[in-house]
């Protein structure tokens, strides 16, 4: 923290540059120009990270950890990499915590199968959020099915902030597992993980954190935040799709169960028995997506180049810009008002169903999200079916705030 | 490609506002609920028959514009038919929307029906306009209950 100073922000003119970038963000949809508000489900790549894919493609590919030719040594090189960019990224005390995974769904899974059905037992009870998405919800309840634990919810607010003194409650010896978002995909909300990690940590518990909606907008130290797994998708992230991130303390690593059984996740292989590899490779069987993390490698030089705070300040501008204008609507309620927000706002339209809100800004060349979000509890506590969604990347513009707040009165023209 | 928006016609606006035939029968011999869990719409359908005609139908639900307005056409077009009349129009309403029935050519019995015809450009909801169709056929076979996904799918591959 810096005290009184304003945080860096991305002028005007660096944003011009930036999008300039982009190639995707320079065509039409619908004979409209195209406004990208859907990055809570993907982000778009820039051309360095398409350059890079196509370099790869082009003049580098082979397998990796196999070969003894150029090839297969380069391609190893480049993608082992990537590993110790990501170290730095999320400042990981050692490269070897870093997994690679095809997302973060994959990256909880690998958790669930990994950790929780070596260690877990009948009684047991592992806390998630009233936050979460489905990826951090499916997981342990198919855990808690097979070993007979139970899962403990966080309840929130009207807000959509997670109620502490309730996490405090539920926190006890039984517990042991906990897994919470950072960011909530529906709604924005930054939960306060540093202060909730320390909580379950009082009682020896491990915890998980869903970082999808986070690591692409604000800088994540996990060894500040006491993480014992972190996990978060290259795609979210201007990165290619199929490439994601696990990061775990190794001390936990070494003493989980791999995932799944394959070629580079062993040291010798008999009939009879099979020594497993080293960490991270324990848990990285058959070919990797070797393209999809170079390509990330690449989106994490990019971000860096840019600066997560600048990022971070930036989209906060524009979240309290559209947060503003959406005052001006009547008829329009945001869902989701937490104190603390990442850019994003879920939204209703009086008497209009979102999808309804979803295509006709679509034919203004305007992309939302339109459903449940894979946050179906979510939907469920706030007391709508689901919602329309606009979540802002710093690629975005105050401009673009304004086209989406003329296309929601569009949509109300039409059912007017 | 025609923008998505051109499927919000007035005749759709208008049945989406006005729906017909909405509130559900007190007594009925026929009832099943129809869920489109991707997006959430959720509509519950009643009807009597009488023989084989469809007397009295009424639903409620909780949709967007497109199911709102394609149940509420649905209903009134369907009642005063026979069963097998009903279930030719769910085969026709379903081809249509699925882009295999062009409902100007001479078998297609939809008339005012092909205001839904848009859909089929637009993937996403093809699932809005064929639910009350599916909720019919379900209602009349009494099945209960029907959803999208699955063999009922509209957009499946394998149909």
């Amino acid at each position: 923290m810096i005290g009184t100073q304003p945080a860096p922000t991305l002028t005007p003119s660096e944003v011009a540059r930036i999008r300039a970038d982009f190639p995707i963000l320079q065509r039409q949809v619908h004979g409209k120009p195209l406004v990208y508000l859907d990055n809570a489900a993907s982000a778009q790549m820039p051309q360095q990270v398409i350059d890079r894919l196509v370099q790869y493609h082009t003049l580098e590919h082979s397998n990796v950890h196999r070969g003894v030719h150029a090839l297969s040594e380069l391609a190893s090189a480049e993608y082992e990499a990537v590993r110790a960019k990501v170290q730095r990224f999320l400042n990981a005390k050692e490269e070897r915590e870093i997994i690679f995974v095809k997302g973060a769904t994959e990256g909880i899974n690998l958790v669930m199968h990994g950790y929780g059905r070596l260690f877990l037992k009948e009684g047991d009870e592992i806390v998630i959020s009233a936050l979460e998405h489905h990826a951090n919800i499916v997981p342990w309840q198919m855990l808690c099915k097979e070993k007979g634990c139970k899962l403990r919810v966080i309840p929130m607010n009207d807000a959509g902030e997670l109620l502490l003194d309730e996490y405090e409650q539920l926190l006890s010896d039984r517990t042991k597992f906990v897994a919470l978002t950072h960011v909530s995909n529906a709604l924005g909300t930054i939960n306060p993980i540093r202060e909730m990690i320390s909580m379950a940590h009082r009682y020896g518990v491990p915890v998980l954190i869903d970082g999808a909606q986070a690591a692409p907008h604000m800088r994540v130290d996990v060894q500040d935040l006491d993480a014992d797994f972190y996990v978060f998708s290259g795609h979210k992230m201007c990165g290619p799709t199929g490439s994601g991130i696990l990061y775990g303390k190794a001390q936990l690593l070494e003493k989980m169960q791999p995932y799944q059984g394959g070629g580079d996740m062993i040291l010798s292989v008999t009939f009879e028995e099979t020594l497993y590899n080293e960490i991270p490779f324990k848990f990285e069987a058959g070919t990797p997506a070797i393209a999809a993390m170079i390509g990330l490698g690449a989106a994490i030089d990019y971000l860096e180049g840019i600066g997560l705070d600048k990022i971070d300040a930036y989209e906060h501008e524009l979240l309290d810009y559209a947060t503003e204008r959406f005052k001006e609507l009547a008829g329009v309620r945001i869902i989701g008002t937490a104190r603390h927000k990442a850019a994003v706002i879920s939204f209703e339209v009086e008497g209009v169903h979102p999808h309804d809100v979803g295509t006709i800004l679509d034919s203004e060349g305007i992309a939302v999200r339109a459903g449940h979000h894979c946050a179906q509890p979510v939907m469920q506590r706030m007391g709508v079916p689901a919602t329309a969604r606009a979540s802002f990347a710093f690629y975005n513009t105050k401009q673009e705030v304004d086209a989406l707040i003329a296309g929601i009165r569009t949509v109300q023209k039409v059912f007017g | 490609m025609s923008a998505p928006s051109q499927l919000y016609q007035e005749v759709i606006l208008e049945h989406n506002k006005k729906p017909r035939n909405y509130g559900l029968l007190s007594e009925a011999n026929r009832r099943a609920e129809g869920r489109n869990p991707l997006c959430g719409d959720h509509i519950t359908l009643t009807l009597n028959l009488e023989g084989d005609r469809i007397e009295q139908i009424g639903f409620e639900g909780h949709s967007c514009a497109i199911c709102k307005a394609s149940s509420s056409m649905m209903t009134s077009t369907v009642k005063g038919k026979t069963v097998a009349e009903a279930e030719e129009l769910v085969q026709q309403f379903r081809e249509m929307a699925t882009g295999k029935l062009n409902p100007e050519s001479p078998e297609s019995r939809l008339g005012r029906l092909k205001v839904f015809s848009g859909v089929a450009g637009l993937p996403s909801r093809v699932k809005c306009a064929v639910l009350p169709w599916h909720t019919l056929h379900s209602a009349l076979h009494e099945e209960g209950a029907v959803s999208t996904e699955g063999s009922a799918d509209p957009t499946a591959r394998n149909e």
